[in-house]
């Protein structure tokens, strides 16, 4: 059910902040999925 | 295409005698289309302008074709020499791709002697169109000199091929720029539809959504290319050739993997900033996730499998699957999800002259391809210039 907007700001903070969260679990996520990308990898030492 | 020894060479091979038949049909359309007009080959009305000419071999091919900037840029501006193998294949498919666009777009607009005019005597300097014109003109040119050196050195022309060497990197750079540029302005085309477009196609940011797409379908293209090549023109790779490639595989692949993921996630944050949630639930929506898990999410977690277990078979499968998907979302933009909203009786469905039309331009991609690979240093370093490939 999608909720009532009664002005262009309600719309604007509810899609936004949605938006964030996702921005926020993409942050999270994609790095996540590289460590899982790269996990086999060939380390470079560094000392 | 077959693969004979010397002895038993004959030009009736069954890929020439397919292809022989196919570029007959397609001359025979060809005359047919100027004949008789749009009208006369095409299922195209004023609802429906633009059909597959447009949909799949302007839109698709442009994107396929992507792998040459893209394999430019990762070489010659990012420094990895590694994938330097793959330079020239990717940047003949990408001649071809470009020139075979121009050449459909001629299908569709029709009067091939005025397609010049809106670079040169009529600017439409405020349409996006115009700015996809001039970048497809210019890029042409510049992979046309960029190709060039294997000619030249097929040809044995020596001072051409030293003086193009000279400009390689001015090349690429403005090569790399002008791809951006239109890559990004194909999707850009579409902002001016908004009640005509689904609106989970849809989208502000479509022009990033085109741009970032074209990254790994160009990257897709390059690793499924050589995996058509080394099955069928395996005679003609070097070993050193054959041995980077699979750097190229693994390398592409992983880079694939991680720029899918990051497109999925922009395509659901976009989803979130329209506030189209509330389409998933369709038919369009299932639709639309059948591109978006089936075609994206997936093939990014099968890449990352690939990539780990560092299985080339299965990159090469994915790469082909991506480069599937990527035809899928050009096709859902510019004629699936278009014009949603009209009844089944006035959509769009290509007519069969449409259709075999597209198959004869592929086909002669595919021959040019065959012809230029077998006798150019294409997938083998020439005996001169071991250093310049």
């Amino acid at each position: 059910m999608e909720p009532d907007y009664n002005t262009l700001q309600e719309f604007i903070t509810h899609t936004k902040g949605i938006a964030y969260l996702l921005i926020a679990v993409a942050l999270v996520a994609l790095p996540l999925f590289w460590r899982f990308l790269t996990g086999r990898d060939d380390k470079k030492k560094t000392f | 295409m077959t693969q004979s020894t010397p002895r038993e060479k004959t030009v009736l091979t069954p890929f020439n005698v397919i292809s022989g038949i196919i570029i007959l049909i397609g001359v025979i359309l060809t005359i047919l289309r100027f004949a008789k007009g749009l009208g006369g080959v095409t299922n195209l009305d004023d609802n429906n302008p633009w059909g597959i000419w447009i949909g799949f071999d302007l839109m698709c091919g442009v994107a396929l074709a992507a792998g040459g900037y893209v394999t430019c840029a990762t070489c010659y501006i990012f420094g990895l020499k590694k994938f330097k193998c793959a330079v020239r294949p990717a940047i003949l498919t990408a001649f071809l791709g470009y020139a075979l666009v121009v050449f459909a777009l001629n299908y569709d607009v029709g009067r091939p002697w005025r397609l010049p005019y809106p670079i040169f005597l009529s600017q439409g300097t405020s349409s996006v169109l115009f700015e996809v014109a001039l970048c497809v003109f210019l890029y042409l040119t510049v992979l046309l000199l960029e190709f060039s050196p294997a000619a030249f050195e097929w040809l044995d022309w020596k001072r051409a091929r030293h003086i193009i060497g000279k400009v390689s990197m001015v090349l690429v750079i403005f090569g790399i720029i002008l791809s951006t540029l239109h890559q990004s302005s194909l999707g850009a085309i579409f902002l001016i539809v908004p009640s005509k477009l689904h609106p989970l196609w849809y989208s502000g940011y479509i022009a990033v959504y085109f741009f970032i797409s074209s990254i790994f379908a160009g990257m897709s293209m390059v690793i499924f290319e050589h995996s058509l090549v080394a099955r069928f023109l395996h005679d003609k790779i070097d070993k050193e050739h054959d041995i980077e490639s699979q750097n190229v595989a693994l390398g592409f692949g992983k880079a694939a993997s991680f720029l899918m993921a990051g497109y999925l996630m922009i395509q659901v944050i976009g989803i979130a900033i329209d506030n189209d949630w509330k389409y998933l639930g369709t038919r369009w929506g299932l639709w639309f996730l059948v591109e978006m898990i089936g075609f994206v999410g997936l093939p990014a977690v099968v890449y990352a499998i690939g990539v780990r277990e560092r299985n080339i078979k299965l990159i090469q499968r994915t790469a082909g699957w991506t480069v599937l998907g990527i035809i899928l979302n050009r096709l859902n933009v510019s004629i699936i999800a278009f014009n949603w909203q009209l009844p089944l009786n006035q959509r769009y469905f290509p007519s069969f002259p449409e259709i075999m039309t597209t198959v004869f331009i592929i086909t002669l991609g595919l021959v040019i391809f065959k012809f230029i690979a077998t006798r150019m240093p294409i997938l083998y370093a020439h005996p001169d210039y071991p250093d310049d490939h």
